[in-house]
């Protein structure tokens, strides 16, 4: 089948339609259009979009028994309080709001990091506070912001503590195996994200004797591939750990710290980088670092956001859709 | 005219001589009290200046007045501060000559140097 890659600069290279199951109405797929030039991307590779997310109000979408759909949030900042957005509060309340009007309701959710601003302890537990009010259990990594104490052994006693190492772990849902990879440990100077040799050990035998069938989804907070090194947006270390996944039909790379949603496709592989809830960066090399990007207030809240995945059982891509809080 | 000019030299060269040595006594004395403070600031994810250069003894202060959290760790495990929120401070104070290579261990493309340098207090 053609990987066809539906992006905002392509916004009109397209997508086969899939007539046996449920339709794609063509409201939901015009949606579709003018979203792919705000950052919402739909994705199709080596199959069919379904992109349940988009469906006009009021139709009845179903995954089905053997789908699953869940909620990628990222750099919730807890603590952070300069003018690019003085309620990091307000905004993750916003973020759960829209998780709980979601029409496909998510099973779980995945924080990929830059959970706390300063890892202090009341400022995960805000965030615990607050994400509670989806009533999902929430799989994360931490990133650089969280494990400032102690070499991080705070994030671990609170998200990892079944984990070996710096806490990457592994787990199976709906028959998608979902790894949660940690980057931000040891970094060496002039570096970028770091893996590291044990992990990469742990990953190459994780999924050594997986079905090549098996669905993949990789989450880590800093970028598994080169987005801007001179920003440290990338990861030293993640060939090698994207070698171990060849062998898979289908894998998705979840992460966060670039706070702006981004999209790559490469063969198998699915890359995407998800919106803050706190406050967005610029565009890479567009600014004079990758600091906090300060907006006009009335425009933060279209810069900010989640992510809803959903993927259907026999479909090779998951579909991603990138969601603004503003948009509700 | 030939007079004047001896007479200029005879009294120029003293006073030299009595400048030079006040220059110097002026140097001792601020090698024995505090150093003139030396510091570097954070910005825009930023070392300011990238490299340094300071007499031994002296201390360095990094200031962060970036609107995210840094560090200042050392390449060797010399030293290393807490986070630095905006506006913390941190201070080292260099009592050995050397090359101090050191970067923010968040943001870890940031990278400075200080260049201690030993003080030699009978002049070069």
């Amino acid at each position: 089948m053609a990987n066809e890659k539906l992006t905002a600069t392509n916004p009109s290279g397209f997508i086969e339609h899939d007539h046996n199951h449920d339709e794609i109405d063509r409201r939901g797929f015009l949606k579709c259009m003018a979203w792919a030039g705000t950052g919402a991307v739909c994705l199709v590779q080596g199959g069919v979009l379904k992109s349940f997310a988009l469906r006009s109000h009021g139709s009845h979408t179903k995954v089905g028994a053997s789908g699953l759909s869940f909620v990628q949030i990222s750099d919730s900042h807890m603590g952070f309080n300069k003018p690019a957005n003085p309620d990091v509060i307000g905004t993750l309340k916003a973020a759960v709001d829209k998780i709980n009007a979601l029409p496909q309701k998510p099973e779980f959710l995945l924080h990929t990091g830059d959970i706390t601003h300063l890892s202090k302890p009341e400022e995960f537990d805000n965030v615990d506070q607050i994400l509670k009010a989806t009533g999902k259990e929430i799989f994360c990594v931490p990133g650089e912001h969280d494990v400032l104490n102690a070499d991080g052994a705070s994030f671990r006693a609170r998200y990892a503590r079944q984990s070996p190492g710096h806490g990457w772990h592994s787990f199976d849902h709906s028959g998608v195996h979902f790894i949660g990879l940690v980057n931000v440990m040891n970094l060496k100077a002039g570096g970028l994200g770091n893996l590291g040799q044990a992990q990469l050990e742990w990953l190459a035998k994780d999924v050594k004797h997986r079905k090549h069938s098996t669905p993949i989804v990789v989450f880590a907070h800093i970028p598994l591939w080169s987005v801007y090194p001179q920003w440290g947006w990338g990861t030293d270390d993640s060939a090698q750990a994207l070698s171990y996944l060849k062998k898979f039909g289908s894998v998705t790379v979840l992460n966060g710290h670039v706070h702006q949603t981004m999209q790559k496709v490469e063969g198998n592989v699915t890359f995407h980088t998800a919106f803050s809830t706190a406050f967005p960066q610029s565009a890479p090399g567009s600014a004079e670092g990758p600091g906090p990007m300060k907006v006009p207030a009335e425009q933060l809240r279209h810069v900010l956001g989640i992510s809803d995945v959903n993927f259907v059982q026999g479909r090779h891509a998951l579909a991603l859709t990138d969601s603004p809080l503003a948009d509700m | 005219m030939k007079t004047v000019f001896h007479f200029a030299k005879l009294v120029i060269i003293p006073v030299a001589m009595l400048a030079f040595v006040v220059l110097q006594s002026m140097q001792s004395t601020a090698t024995d009290s505090e150093l003139p403070a030396a510091e570097v600031r954070i910005d825009n994810f930023t070392f300011g200046p990238e490299t340094l250069t300071v007499p031994v003894d002296s201390t360095v202060t990094w200031l962060n007045r970036d609107d995210v959290p840094h560090t200042v760790a050392s390449t060797d495990g010399v030293f290393r501060s807490k986070a630095l929120d905006t506006d913390d401070k941190y201070s080292y104070t260099f009592t050995k000559a050397g090359t101090y290579e050191y970067f923010c261990s968040i943001h870890p493309k940031m990278v400075g140097k200080i260049i201690v340098q030993a003080n030699s207090q009978h002049g070069r």
